[in-house]
């Protein structure tokens, strides 16, 4: 079981509130991503259920108890650093059986689980080599064998993919997601990268400056984002935000169109402006156009799209996909 | 941009290596000369350089008249024991510091350094007084503890300076992983440190070795090292250079021949961390 539950925890270092009130229930075999621009306390947040950092206040419950006083090593909970830390005297085998090591397992149960774990990630062969020896997609594993053989109550994961290239980190998300889909273990897995929080998570928290600013799964955070933080974060192109004022809903503080929600308008019909840049994938066609008081829009068409630099269009957003928020960024639901 | 260097300049650096290499090594070799020199020919005038009488009799006097492997063998105990204490203390202290820092941790080091800057001799007397009355005068015990002590600062300070070098993180893995702090110790910084943990073993053993004034002050004959050996040749009724260097070099070499096969460890050791 890993039912993980966070009432009120807060941590500040001196005078500066790091973690303020954090409230979060996590489902006993979800995955959680914790997303957020750097410094917003994501990666404090992952430390304090672990045990690495201790909470100002606040309660941490894991199934159901209260943890805070508990040393990380008697959580139940294994993590998988953004450096790896590997032990670099031992081998891959010797690093994969320390925490069983450390739990007084018998031997032969000890070689049983790390054979049985290297196998799951492929490792066999390196079984006896040093962390020195291989790349860092096999560290990589390494960390995760480490944190799979002690059968945790779940998973923390720190950015663990951020030092991979683009490739393998592609590889490794994937293979990431379908393990803890097969070992149905809760995961709480930090990243900066939205795209990794939508393409892996279960339920995505969106954190801002110590705070929860949403907490949901990937299309309700994109399709409700619930205020213009998130609206800003969640996505890729950027929701485009303009003024109320300009757009003529002088009710409204701000108007959000996401990039695909705008359609290329007959004459006279819509928002004009000049194409600054156009950008054809194949796939999709990118248009950042220059629209006079509104700013510049990030407009994405499906398809192929013969504009280029200069021209002029006319953008209609979609009304039924426009998100309005209010003076103080929080959203206004109709 | 790369610097040229030029073949003269090479030439002129090398030659400049050399000369000051040879006078720092000038005294040394000029006291292995003079230890197979008759007295009379220790102190002629000129000195003489190669051309003179060789002769190993002052080895010979040198052991017949004061047991050498006694005064070694005490050596060996008071170095050897008072930096395996000093490091058996140190681990923990600097492992605390290094990664359990307090506010107070920054002064609590410069401290201990500072207890370097006082001159031995200002506490002479309390500590010789103190030794009268626990009976440690002239005992190993005595010396082992002192120079644990005198040196405790500079291996808690290099100790200290290796193990931030360790990242944080592994340990914290180590702790993730069920591992208590002891075992965090033992399992993972110490077999991690050990490069550095053996070049200040090194370096604690040579000071050990070399450390003159506690030993003599506080020995005389039943735990007294090398150092009073050799200082037993410089007596009132006037010097005897060559038995004197005949001394010095018996009791120099077993630390040289340690320090010339561990050269490459005591190198990395004094310049870790000073270049990433």
């Amino acid at each position: 079981m890993g039912q993980i539950t966070l009432q009120g925890v807060r941590k500040s270092f001196g005078p500066v509130n790091i973690i303020k009130d954090a409230n979060l229930d996590i489902v006993n075999g979800s995955f959680v991503v914790f997303v957020g621009p750097s410094g917003c306390g994501k990666t404090t947040l992952l430390r304090l259920i672990a045990g690495l950092e201790d909470v100002t206040g606040g309660q941490i419950l894991i199934d159901g108890h209260n943890v805070v006083d508990v040393p990380p090593a008697k959580r139940g909970l294994s993590m998988v650093f953004q450096s790896y830390a590997l032990y670099p005297h031992m081998s891959v085998r010797g690093n994969i059986a320390f925490g069983l090591k450390m739990a007084g397992l018998p031997r032969p149960e000890i070689d049983r689980k790390v054979e049985a774990a290297a196998a799951t990630l492929n490792l066999t062969p390196y079984l006896d080599r040093k962390p020195r020896e291989l790349s860092g997609g096999q560290r990589q594993r390494v960390a995760i064998g480490r944190a799979i053989v002690r059968e945790p109550k779940a998973f923390l994961f720190d950015e663990p993919l951020s030092n991979l290239d683009a490739a393998l980190r592609v590889q490794m998300r994937l293979e990431v997601t379908k393990l803890q889909k097969q070992l149905g273990t809760t995961a709480i897995y930090v990243t900066h990268d939205q795209v990794e929080a939508m393409t892996m998570a279960d339920k995505i928290v969106v954190l801002n400056a110590g705070r929860i600013e949403q907490y949901g799964s990937p299309l309700e955070l994109y399709e409700r984002p619930a205020n213009l933080f998130v609206a800003g974060f969640i996505g890729s192109p950027k929701m485009n935000l303009v003024s109320g004022e300009t757009a003529g809903e002088p009710r409204t503080a701000t108007l959000g169109v996401r990039p695909e929600h705008l359609k290329i308008g007959k004459d006279g019909e819509g928002w004009l402006g000049t194409v600054s840049v156009a950008e054809h994938l194949g796939s999709d066609t990118f248009l950042y156009v220059d629209a006079g008081k509104l700013g510049l829009l990030t407009v994405r068409y499906v398809g192929e799209l013969s504009l280029k630099a200069g021209d002029r269009v006319w953008l209609v957003p979609d009304p039924a996909r426009v998100h309005r928020f209010d003076k103080e960024g929080g959203a206004i639901r109709a | 941009m790369a610097r040229k260097v030029t073949s003269r300049r090479v030439l002129v650096s090398t030659i400049a290596a050399w000369f000051f290499g040879f006078l720092i090594f000038l005294p040394i070799l000029w006291m292995v000369l003079t230890s197979f020199k008759t007295e009379l020919e220790a102190f002629s005038m000129p000195p003489k350089f190669l051309l003179f009488h060789w002769t190993t009799e002052n080895y010979a006097t040198v052991q017949e008249r004061s047991d050498y492997f006694h005064h070694a063998f005490n050596s060996i105990i008071i170095a050897g024991g008072s930096t395996l204490l000093a490091l058996i203390i140190a681990i923990p202290a600097a492992w605390s510091m290094a990664f359990a820092p307090t506010k107070r941790t920054k002064d609590l080091l410069l401290w201990m350094l500072s207890t370097k800057m006082m001159p031995p001799v200002g506490v002479l007397v309390p500590i010789y007084l103190i030794f009268r009355n626990f009976g440690l005068l002239d005992s190993r015990g005595g010396l082992v503890l002192i120079l644990c002590l005198g040196n405790l600062p500079i291996v808690i300070w290099m100790l200290f300076t290796y193990f931030k070098e360790i990242p944080k993180d592994i340990l914290e893995a180590a702790r993730m992983d069920g591992a208590t702090i002891e075992r965090e110790l033992v399992y993972i910084l110490t077999p991690m440190a050990i490069p550095g943990i053996a070049s200040t073993l090194l370096l604690n053993l040579i000071l050990a070795w070399n450390e003159a004034f506690w030993t003599l002050n506080l020995s005389t004959s039943e735990a007294a090292p090398l150092t009073v050996f050799i200082a037993s040749y410089s007596s009132p009724e006037g010097l005897f250079w060559a038995k004197l260097s005949a001394a010095s070099t018996l009791a120099i070499a077993p630390i040289i021949i340690l320090g010339w096969f561990s050269q490459r460890q005591l190198v990395r050791g004094l310049t870790f961390g000073a270049v990433k």
